[in-house]
């Protein structure tokens, strides 16, 4: 279900374009609006859906097999954490879904790592990564295999 | 050509794709290398960018060893098994003893894993899976290497790595091109961590009109991670391992959660269990592996596969029973939203409710990878503590290129790391990349000039064939000079899905097919120096297309190589249609010449490390 934009909502601000993994939102030179240069290289990933300020995006299903008269629409709100989805079928049944997107404020539980104190020299030949042993949340340090319990080789 | 801009980069540690590995490798690296300029190049934007842009509902590798859940050897037995016998243990083991820290991490960074009420551990979808509302999952990470990394370059498409001129056999950095401004960037570094991504469209997709964006791995999948390897003249490891999925219909809608919680089941289109009928046959091409527990994903394609073409498809999913519980409605409804839009936007414009009707399965066109159920990769050196001999040659994840590493779909023999265990590679690659570069102490690293000046001028050619080709007819798209990027496209796909065992031959290969297969791969290499490109999206798109076929080159290089049937559903050699454990209980390992294009073919041997 390729995208499409609807002409009398999009403001041609450019964040689908920003975003798209695709890079197939393009700004059309004519009409200085959004639009899906190439349809079939569209995943209906909703990334630019869900960018989009204007609510400007829309999906019809991919022509090749889905029909017409559906829609699945989408809300996410970073502020309240939240992801809200619309469905609305062929024959008119509509179905609501609500979840979380995060549990925390944007970004701000992710710490820099660079005011951290520097590792030990010496730390860089252990098999820890960083916050091992601590953060696997059980006792006796990262797992191992001893070199003598290795079996040989096969090719058989 | 003299008037694209050049811009230059130089850093200790760049990261290529910023997807789950990439994401994972400039967060570790800061970690370790305080002081090392750490820079991601992504074709996209990091925010919404590789497998996981529309999110996941699950996280499929998860040990809780903390709650005596599972043992990295668990997993190693499990990723194994369901491989019949083809993984690297020591990296297996590797990945699964560090994955969970990095789940942790992600609950602390704000993303929801769901909870059992019960027990208040994470809720289990399985016995590796854990349930998340991961719609965000990738703003997340991203949000974490973004405070990591020094710089991030988004909308860079990487074409080529660069090799150190002073030292053979010794990596560079990379080039590429902005997909918008069209300058050319080039890449100096110390190290480079390779981490974009697996392969989809190397095989003709089910839809092939409006809707061939709508593969199973996502359309910007292109094989960048295998093509930039092989063409540094890494070696790649088990390429004949592409996968095949059974999905639902059309969307490509996952079923893990549905089998797995929501314990739905399928049948055929009579209503009849199928499985058990295809018992016999299958024992009799791959022995006692279709005993094993649990039954091997190929194993269970097989069946799906046969059943069909005895004509009793569609196999249904039985969706009726579970969906009258509404938890479970939500559930199967929500995981599509959260992972696989596509699934719920199907169902909606044909009036499927899984309450109501079974909805119908199908089996996905094969793609390329390494983190799924499937492990086709870079071949990679294993960590110094486990890793047999001749799986170690100094630093984890390096593959034989000395400061080229690997992680997520890049790495060979790795299968079930999926999104978690694709973030520990990264991480575990970029500690590593750290102790490289540690130990290159004042060893400079030196790209001649007449290296990216070369590489410059094949880059853009593209778009000069298409300039001066242009001009020779009224209008269209059809040219006798050059071909425009789908067309090489549309011309890969068909030969691969009819030579190499596509959906059109019911994934079925031979000898003589893969002989041919390969002809007709280096002819389409020979048409793609006459690719036209009208601007810079198609340049990218036509770059695409050259790491395709660089990628399928080797997929039918390995597929020859092996002689038997290790993996019924995935493919089949036609010419030896048993499993054969006498022969070919091994590694398959290929290698590229970086000057003659010629192709040299190995056997490694396996490994089992754990009991
Ligand atoms: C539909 C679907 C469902 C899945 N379900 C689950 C699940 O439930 N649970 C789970 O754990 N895993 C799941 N996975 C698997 C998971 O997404 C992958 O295992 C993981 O994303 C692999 O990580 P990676 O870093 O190798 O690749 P990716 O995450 O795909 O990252 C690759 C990156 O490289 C970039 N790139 C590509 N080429 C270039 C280039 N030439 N130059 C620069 N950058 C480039 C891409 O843009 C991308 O950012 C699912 C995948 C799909 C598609
Ligand atoms: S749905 Fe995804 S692939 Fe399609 S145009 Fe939007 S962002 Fe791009
Ligand atoms: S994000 Fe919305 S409003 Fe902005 S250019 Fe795209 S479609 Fe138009």
């Amino acid at each position: 279900m390729p995208t499409f934009v609807y002409m009398t909502k999009c403001d041609g601000c450019g964040h689908c374009v920003d975003i798209c993994p695709s890079d197939i939102m393009h700004i059309d030179k004519t009409t200085r609006r959004a639009y899906n240069m190439e349809p079939n290289m569209c995943w209906e990933c909703y990334s630019c859906v869900k960018a989009c300020p204007q609510n400007a995006i829309d999906v019809r299903g991919y022509a090749d097999f889905a029909p017409l008269g559906h829609s699945v629409r989408v809300l996410r709100e970073e502020e309240k954490g939240t992801i809200a989805w619309k469905i609305k079928f062929r024959d008119g049944r509509e179905k609501n879904f609500l979840s979380p997107i995060t549990t925390k404020p944007w970004g701000e539980a992710i710490e820099d790592l660079a005011t951290l104190p520097v590792p030990e020299p010496d730390a860089l030949d252990t098999q820890e990564l960083c916050y091992e042993p601590d953060v696997l949340g059980y006792e006796g340090g990262v797992r191992t295999l001893k070199k003598g319990q290795l079996k040989q080789g096969v090719y058989y | 050509m003299s008037k694209v801009k050049t811009v230059f980069e130089d850093c200790d540690i760049l990261v290529v794709g910023g997807g789950m590995g990439g994401t994972g490798a400039a967060y570790e690296a800061r970690y370790w290398g305080r002081d090392l300029k750490i820079v991601i190049a992504e074709k996209a934007n990091i925010d919404r960018s590789g497998a996981v842009a529309q999110g996941l509902y699950a996280i499929n590798c998860y040990m809780g060893t903390q709650w005596d859940e599972n043992n990295p050897e668990d997993h190693v037995r499990y990723a194994r098994n369901d491989l019949m016998g083809m993984v690297r243990e020591d990296l297996a083991f590797d990945m699964a003893r560090h994955v969970d820290s990095a789940v942790h991490k992600f609950e602390e960074w704000g993303l929801p894993l769901m909870k059992n009420e019960e027990t208040g551990r994470y809720l289990r979808e399985g016995k590796w899976q854990i349930m998340i509302h991961g719609e965000s999952y990738k703003p997340i990470v991203a949000e974490a290497a973004r405070k990591s990394a020094d710089k991030i370059y988004n909308r860079i498409m990487i074409t080529h790595l660069l090799m150190d001129d002073s030292k053979e056999n010794r990596i560079g950095g990379a080039v590429g091109f902005n997909v918008r401004t069209g300058d050319y960037h080039v890449f100096r570094a110390k190290a480079v961590i390779v981490a974009s991504g697996g392969a989809s469209h190397i095989f003709k997709p089910r839809s092939v009109g409006e809707g061939m964006g709508r593969t199973w791995y996502a359309p910007w999948s292109s094989g960048s991670a295998y093509a930039l390897c092989i063409d540094a003249g890494a070696k790649m490891t088990q390429m004949e391992n592409r996968i095949v999925l059974a999905r639902f219909k059309d969307g490509y809608g996952p079923v893990g959660a549905y089998f797995l919680h929501l314990k739905t089941y399928t049948q055929n289109a009579y209503g009849e269990e199928y499985e058990s009928k295809w018992y016999d046959e299958l024992k009799g091409m791959v022995g006692d592996y279709i005993d094993h527990e649990p039954r091997p994903t190929c194993l269970r394609n097989h069946a799906f596969i046969k059943e069909v073409a005895a004509g009793r498809g569609p196999i249904h999913m039985v969706t009726k029973e579970a969906f009258q519980d509404p938890h479970l409605e939500e559930v199967g409804w929500e995981n599509f939203l959260g992972m696989t839009v596509g699934q719920a936007v199907v169902w909606a414009s044909q009036n499927i409710d899984p309450k109501y009707t079974n909805p119908e399965l199908t089996t996905s066109e094969p793609y390329v990878m390494g983190s799924h159920a499937t492990c086709s990769g870079a071949w990679a050196s294993g960590p110094e503590d486990i890793a047999p001999d001749e799986y170690q040659w100094g630093y984890n994840r390096m593959l034989t290129v000395d400061g080229l590493f690997g992680a997520g779909d890049t790495l060979g023999g790795t299968a079930h790391a999926f999104s978690s265990g694709s973030f520990t590679e990264g991480r575990l690659a970029a500690k590593a990349a750290v102790k490289y570069i540690r130990d290159l102490k004042t060893d400079k690293i030196e790209v001649s000039e007449k290296q990216y000046e070369d590489l410059k001028e094949e880059i853009f050619k593209p778009l000069e064939n298409y300039a001066v080709g242009r001009n020779e007819i009224t209008a269209g798209t059809v040219s006798p000079s050059y071909l425009l990027p789908l067309h090489g496209l549309q011309r890969l796909e068909k030969l691969m899905d009819e030579y190499c065992g596509g959906i059109g031959v019911n994934y079925m290969t031979n000898e003589p097919l893969l002989t041919r297969c390969i002809e007709l791969l280096d002819i389409l290499e020979e048409d793609l120096d006459h690719i036209g490109a009208e601007n810079n999206h198609e340049l990218m798109r036509a770059w695409e297309l050259k790491h395709r076929l660089r990628t399928s080159q080797s997929v039918a290089q390995h597929t020859l190589f092996r002689k038997e049937t290790r993996w019924p559903g995935y493919y089949y050699r036609g010419d030896h249609m048993k499993l054969d454990d006498e022969n070919w209980h091994c590694l398959t390992l290929s290698q590229r010449d970086r000057k003659t294009g010629e192709w040299t073919m190995e056997k490694a041997p396996v490994y089992h490390i754990v009991d």
